[in-house]
């Protein structure tokens, strides 16, 4: 199961990213299919990315709000909340295990050989904060003498967007490198910070800083695809303490808005057939250990 | 280590939640996209947003 989440990763990760001529045309894709939203973080000024940031896109359209509202148009965002909302509800945070490139790249990170480090559980409270003041409030608040607000997450703090987009785009487009001032060594040391801090920890930002990350944690309790826990079965062994990337206790928070159902616990630890995938509340699949399957006498 | 499950399994019952929550955000979408939205995610898309990735 795991070589499969990985593959649907690369596969994911080549299908956002897909346009290859960038080399040849220096600039981003510029086709129809950027109409359809990225289900991860993944910065839509990358040059090969072929779908939009739903982060980026909900920053831009609330920034210009008041414009667009002067001019008669409704952009309240409702179309891009609805593609995450949809999302969220049919996976939840099961996009960041398995279909988010930025995510993906901290797992490679955090394989790189060095000693491990928890993150401190009240660091998980940043990403809220993050979505609310950087992707919400401050792009609607704070507007220059145009009435247009700024996307404050990506200009800020995203690194994804630094590694997708500011450094392929200079690199690319030489006239760019005029114009990198203290924003760009802001978002360059963050980013830096950020994925050094993936080498020692396990997923750094998206369990502290992403937004995104942070919508999908909302729908924890209701989302259609999820872990279950048959407390019947569960000893209380904490094994699946042990392999959890997103430090969650899963015996005892089975609806922990972390945990990303990368299914460690579930195929790597559980010995007691206690945990299981369900959709819907239906079983879906039971660990592939050998082990007694639940419902088969 | 391993224990066989011979109890009786319970009876599972389908979550209702999780439809009720993607149908509400479909109908978002659904607005979104009536008010020509896409359109506008589209138009920001295609072009290089500077200030996004910070050297504007």
């Amino acid at each position: 199961m795991e070589a499969a989440r990985k593959w649907i990763q690369v596969i994911v990760a080549i299908l956002t990213n897909g346009s290859w001529s960038f080399p040849f045309t220096k600039t981003l894709y510029q086709g129809p299919l950027k109409v359809i939203c990225a289900p991860g973080l993944n910065c839509y000024s990358c040059p090969a990315a072929t779908t939009y940031c739903p982060m980026g896109s909900i920053q831009q359209l609330l920034g210009g709000l008041r414009f667009a509202l002067e001019n008669g148009q409704y952009y309240f965002g409702f179309s891009v909340l609805g593609s995450i909302g949809v999302l969220g509800g049919l996976f939840g945070r099961m996009i960041c295990g398995w279909a988010c490139p930025f995510g993906f790249i901290q797992e490679l990170l955090h394989k790189i050989p060095s000693r491990k480090f928890r993150i401190p559980r009240m660091l998980s409270h940043g990403k809220y904060l993050f979505l609310l003041l950087f992707v919400v409030v401050l792009p609607l608040v704070l507007v220059d003498e145009f009435g247009s607000g700024s996307p404050w997450f990506c200009k800020f703090v995203c690194p994804a967007g630094t590694l997708e987009a500011g450094i392929p785009m200079l690199l690319l487009q030489p006239n760019l490198r005029s114009t990198i001032g203290l924003l760009f060594l802001n978002k360059f040391v963050i980013m830096l910070l950020f994925l050094t801090w993936a080498v020692f920890s396990s997923r750094p930002f998206c369990r502290t800083a992403c937004p995104l990350g942070a919508f999908y944690a909302l729908f924890s309790k209701v989302r259609l695809i999820k872990l279950h826990l048959d407390e019947a079965k569960c000893t209380n062994c904490k094994a699946c303490h042990h392999v959890c990337p997103m430090g969650v206790k899963f015996n005892e928070s089975p609806n922990d808005p972390e945990c990303i159902t990368c299914l460690a616990c579930m195929n790597k630890a559980c010995q007691f057939d206690a945990i299981s995938l369900e959709i819907g509340g239906i079983p879906l699949a039971v660990p592939d250990r050998g082990l007694s399957p639940a419902g088969k006498p | 280590m391993s224990q066989t499950s011979r109890e009786p399994r319970k009876k599972r019952t389908l979550r209702k939640a999780p439809f009720v929550v993607i149908t509400a955000f479909l109908l978002l979408w659904l607005i979104g996209v009536a008010t020509g939205e896409p359109a506008r995610v589209l138009e920001q898309a295609l072009q290089v947003c500077l200030s996004c990735i910070g050297i504007g």
